[in-house]
Order: C-alpha cells, then structure tokens, then sequence
C-alpha cells in the first residue's frame, strides 16, 4: 500500500551545491509518489524481501570524507572511514537517500558497524539483523532464517503490507535476473585483452546500486554489453595482451576507487574482476528459485565470502577461480583503515596467493582522506613494474 | 656515445648516477631543498657541465620527485630502481633495506627480480626523518648522533610517532639523561622498526642496505644484530636507487 506524505527538504537544503539539490529533489520526487525507501549498508542485506515489501532498497555506504569530522564527535577517529562517513551523512543531513529513507537495514557485520547502528537508530528508524559469524552447521542457517522472517515482519508492519510468498518468488526472479545481467556485464572482464576498463566496470557496477529506475539500469546494461560485445569483433581496444591483468579484493572500494583503481590503470594496468562487495562477491550466486523462498534466500546471503565470517574459506575457493577466468597478472587487496577482520584476512590472502597459486598479490592500507595519494601510487607503480 | 643517467630524487636527497653499460663513471648528491623542480634544474646544469646533453644520453627519474624531472625519457618507482641497484652489486637473491628520508622500504629480490616489497605506513617512524628530527632535538647533525649511540645505552624510546617521540627525548633531556644514552634510544627505536618491517618478510640469506645510512657502520652492525643474519652495503650504497635508474635506462629506445 502506498502512504503519500509530505516530505520536507533538510535545513540546509539551500546551502547545499547544484548536484547534491538535484539529489535531493530527485530523491523527493520519488518519494512524493509514496514509494517506501529503506537504507540498506551491506551486501548481506537481502533485497529480495524488501522489493517484496514494495519498498526499495538503496545502499547507504558512504564514498566521502566529507562529514568525517562531524562523525568523530561521536565516534573514535581510529575507525573505518565507510562507517564514519556513513554515520557522517546522517547526522547532517547530506545525503538524499539516508534522508528520506523510511528506515534503515543493518546487519551485525563488523564491529564498527554494529555499533554504529547503536547510534544511528537514535536518529534513524533502524532494524538490525543478527548475521552469523559463521557459515558452517544448522544453527547459523537456522538463525538467519529467522532473522529474515523477523525482517519480513517489520516490513510488514512499517509499510503495512503483505510479503507473500507469491511476491517473493517475484522479487527472487527479478533480482536474479539483475543478477545474471550484472555478471554478464561483470564477466566481460574475463576478454583478453580486455575491451573495458576497471574503472568502467565499477562505475557501472556501483551505480546499479543507486538507482529506483531498473528497468531503465537493465536497458542501459544491455545495450552497454552489445556494445562491447561490437568491440570484441571489431578488435576495437586500447589494451594490448600484454597490458597486466589486475583482480581488487578486499573492502568495499566505493571511497577509495579514484585512488585504487584509476590508480592501477594509470600505471598501464587494466583491472579486469572486482571481487570486492559492490563487485563479484555478491553476484556470482543467484537465489535458488525452485525451493521455499525463505530458505533460498537464507542460503544465498549467508554464502557471501566477506571477512567478517569465519571461517572465510569461501573467499579463496572465489579468488582462486576468478585468477583463473580472468587470466589475472597481479592481485590488490584493499583494506580500509582500521578494517580488522580484511586487515587480518589479508594474511592468508597473501600466502594463498602467492604460494599456493603463484599470483603476486600487494595489500594497500588506505582510508577516504586524499593525503596518502602520492605514497599509494608508488607502492602501486612499483606492483605492476615487478610483474 | 651514450650514456646512461639515472636521476633518484628522494625527500631529503637528490643522488645521479652517469654509467656506461655497467661502468660507473660518475655519482652525485645535492640537498633535495624545497624544491624538487629547482633540484632537477640544478642537476640539469650540473650533467651539462660535464658534457651530458638530452642529445647523448637516456634518462631515468626515480624517486619521490620522479615527477619533476621535465627532462627525463623515462620514470620508474624507487623500488624496481633500489632492486636493479642492489643486484649489480650484490646479485639476484637477497633483500634489500631501504632506509629513505621519508620512506623505509624493504624489497625481496628472488632471482633478480622483485617478488615482494613492503613500505612503512604513511608515519615517520623507522625513517631517515626520525633521525633527523630527534638529531635537531639534541642539538647535533645526523652522523654525530651515531656516533654518540654508539656510547649509550639504556634508553628506550617507546612512542612511535615522530611528534610524540620527540616530547619523549626533550623529557629525557630535562631529566639530565646523558645525550649518548638518548641517542641510542633514538637509533634503537628505528631499528626495531625496520626489522619489523624486515620481519614481515621471508628468511632472506643476506640484507643490502642502501640510503643515506648505509655509510654508518654503527647502523648496519645493530640491524645485523636485530635481524640476526649479516647486512652489508656498497661504498655507493647510497646511490643504489640511482644507479638502478641508470641501468635501467639502458633499455630506452631513442
């Protein structure tokens, strides 16, 4: 059902530049309509169930370093700046989506988040869910099995509506069809030499995750695919096969992708996968469309291979064949300040890697901060010289 | 003739190296200044003075300031540099402990190539810079406070932060400590560092050290003694990263 309200524009709304006003408008707009948006943080979050709740899921990881200061009056400075920031946008009103959010979904991921969560529900209507820490044995899938009904629940009472299992057999086939596109589109990468940069790839893959209109991100990605496709056959590239073939893991990239990514390839690199969560991680799987919705759900999102889980095999089993496909030269692995359980992971990463699969593999430590820009393309250079 | 220059302008120095093939005709050294784009000026005029034009030679720029290098045919990082320098003088295995002015890296070299490489974080701690600061705080150049450490004992500096570490050494001071014991706290503490950061590293058989350090003895018998396997350098140790660029220009097609 849809509830049509007023929503007002933040205070500020007028000191804001052009760009972010245009967000905020276009955001109302929606809004306006009496479409229900819910804040989601994470790719555990499962998008199926809040599409079910005729409502729309938009992610609230924030790529900025802008309203760091204004987190840290809460929060510690020693902590990961996608949490700062996120929490960041909310207390000052920066950010159209976590402003007209209706309420936000959060898992219990790592520490820095779900203790933000703590905080950001005194200014958000903000539902936690309790996420495993493990994937392994009949607990952990019961759990989160649970855990799902329990969101189900709220979405029902927050927008007043029916999830049915008949809408999330709907919504399972729609989001698996944007799946299947979004690795079609991923998988482009795997051509040598490649007919895309990494750059691109991220661009587009970030902003599938930004936006109300599917149909329209469906349309563009086909046509986008075709495209390239066009430039396969007509050997149309800047890359030569002896351009060196880069895979990025690690912690979400969104804050640091100009710094990383833009970074390999200006080094004569190309990035070929993006294992990270905006990336691989999350669509190399698809929800089991033949079993009880609840239970393909569960099983899909409690499989995502992030070093929160432990342990995190799937991770390495996922490296391990993207390596392969991509035909990769080199791995980066990007870890977020104060990222621990990526930070530690790291560790078994790199001997994995380059003992095991004889990949060479460089771990960068960054934050969203634009001063180890100089220090960061040096360690990078020197990488892709030594591959 | 052609020669090969190779031009390493890191944060505190600037080191050129002219070779010929593999024959070292010529080293260098300027202060880096404020200016990495003056100190390239400077280094332009000083080549031309012996006879080194863009016309006869190949050029790499290395370095932090490897940018600023308007007249360079090529650039290529410090760390594939330091590497081809430490094995034209020391061979294809070993690993090499760069101790720069802002950077401290540590480079494996496995069959002459470099397989892994670790650099210190964005602070300053375990850098040429650390040196230099307490070296201000105790009122002596750099060479004079190792000679002092080498006299001293006892002390630990505990803070890792440069700016922490040097409230920490004034506090020494106000307290009467003898100047020979801080400084060996102040040596102490960057040898620690860095053999952490050596530790992080496979067992490697010898260690090359290069930078501006590499002529103190003092330095390379405590790293010796950290590391717990022998750490030697290069009379032009300090040039490895130049040199490295020079060899590497070799390859430049002109």
């Amino acid at each position: 059902m849809k509830i049509s309200n007023e929503n007002s524009l933040p205070e500020k709304f007028e000191e804001f530049g052009e760009k972010r006003r245009q967000g905020f408008l276009t955001v109302k707009e929606f809004k306006d309509r009496g479409e229900n948006v819910v804040g989601t943080f994470c790719t555990y979050t499962p998008k199926e169930v809040i599409y079910a709740a005729n409502a729309y899921p938009i992610s609230l990881c924030s790529v900025s370093e802008e309203t760091i200061p204004a987190a840290e009056k809460h929060l510690p400075k020693n902590l990961c700046p996608l949490v700062k920031a996120s929490y960041g946008f909310a207390l000052t009103d920066k950010c159209p989506y976590m402003y007209f959010a209706d309420m936000v979904v959060g898992e219990t991921t790592c520490d820095g988040k779900k203790k933000m969560y703590e905080l950001l529900g005194k200014i958000k209507d903000t539902h936690v869910m309790e996420l495993p820490q493990t994937q392994d044995g009949d607990k952990a899938i019961d759990l989160w099995k649970n855990e799902i009904k329990r969101l189900i629940k709220k979405l029902e009472d927050k927008f007043n509506v029916e999830v049915t299992e008949e809408r999330l057999k709907e919504s399972i086939k729609s989001c698996n069809e944007d799946r299947r596109l979004l690795k079609e589109f991923h998988e482009l990468g795997k051509i040598k030499p490649s007919i895309i940069s990494g750059f691109e790839i991220f661009t587009v893959l970030n902003g599938s995750n930004y936006t109300f209109d599917r149909e329209k991100m469906r349309k563009n990605v086909r046509e986008l695919i075709e495209d390239l496709k066009k430039k396969q056959t007509e050997n149309n590239t800047k890359y030569t096969k002896a351009t060196p073939r880069i895979l990025v893991t690690g912690c979400p990239i969104g804050g640091v992708a100009e710094k990383v990514i833009k970074s390999i390839e200006d080094s004569g690199a190309v990035v070929v996968a993006l294992e990270n969560c905006q990336g691989y991680k999350e669509l190399h799987e698809e929800v089991d469309e033949t079993i009880d919705p609840i239970e393909a759900i569960a099983k899909k999102y409690l499989n995502i291979p992030c070093s929160v889980m432990t342990p995190n095999n799937g991770r390495k089993e996922l490296l391990k064949d993207m390596v392969d496909e991509y035909k990769v030269d080199g791995v980066v692995d990007v870890v977020l300040q104060a990222c621990h359980t990526y930070s530690i992971e790291s560790y078994t990463v790199k001997r994995f890697l380059t003992k095991e699969r004889d990949i060479p593999y460089i771990a960068l430590e960054t934050d969203y901060s634009t001063g180890d820009t100089g220090q960061l393309k040096t360690r990078i250079e020197a990488f892709i010289e030594m591959l | 003739m052609i020669y090969q220059v190779g031009i390493d302008i890191g944060s505190t120095a600037a080191k050129v190296a002219v070779i010929k093939d593999t024959d070292i005709l010529e080293t260098f050294v300027l202060p880096t200044g404020w200016s990495s784009i003056d100190t390239a000026k400077s280094i332009k005029k000083r080549l031309n003075s012996i006879g080194i034009e863009e016309s006869n030679s190949k050029i790499v720029a290395t370095g932090y300031g490897r940018v600023s290098v308007p007249f360079a045919d090529k650039t290529i990082t410090e760390i594939t540099c330091h590497a081809v320098g430490a094995k034209h003088f020391i061979g294809d295995n070993t690993t090499v402990i760069d101790i720069g002015g802002q950077d401290t890296k540590v480079i494996s070299l496995e069959g002459g190539v470099v397989k892994d490489f670790t650099m210190n974080d964005k602070c300053s701690a375990g850098t040429g810079k650390f040196i230099e600061v307490m070296s201000n705080s105790l009122g002596v150049d750099i060479d004079t406070l190792i000679l002092l450490a080498r006299k001293g004992g006892g002390v630990e500096i505990t803070s890792m932060c440069t700016v922490f570490a040097e409230s920490e050494v004034i506090s020494l001071i106000g307290r009467g400590e003898k100047r020979e014991n801080i400084a060996f706290g102040v040596v102490d503490s960057v040898i620690k560092k860095v053999n952490s950061l050596c530790s992080k590293h496979g067992d490697s058989e010898t260690y090359f050290l290069t930078g501006g350090l590499s002529r103190n003895l003092y330095i390379l018998e405590e790293l010796s003694k950290a590391i717990g396997k022998k750490v030697v350098t290069h009379e032009l140790g300090r040039y490895a990263g130049a040199i490295g660029a020079a060899i590497l220009a070799k390859k430049i097609k002109k």
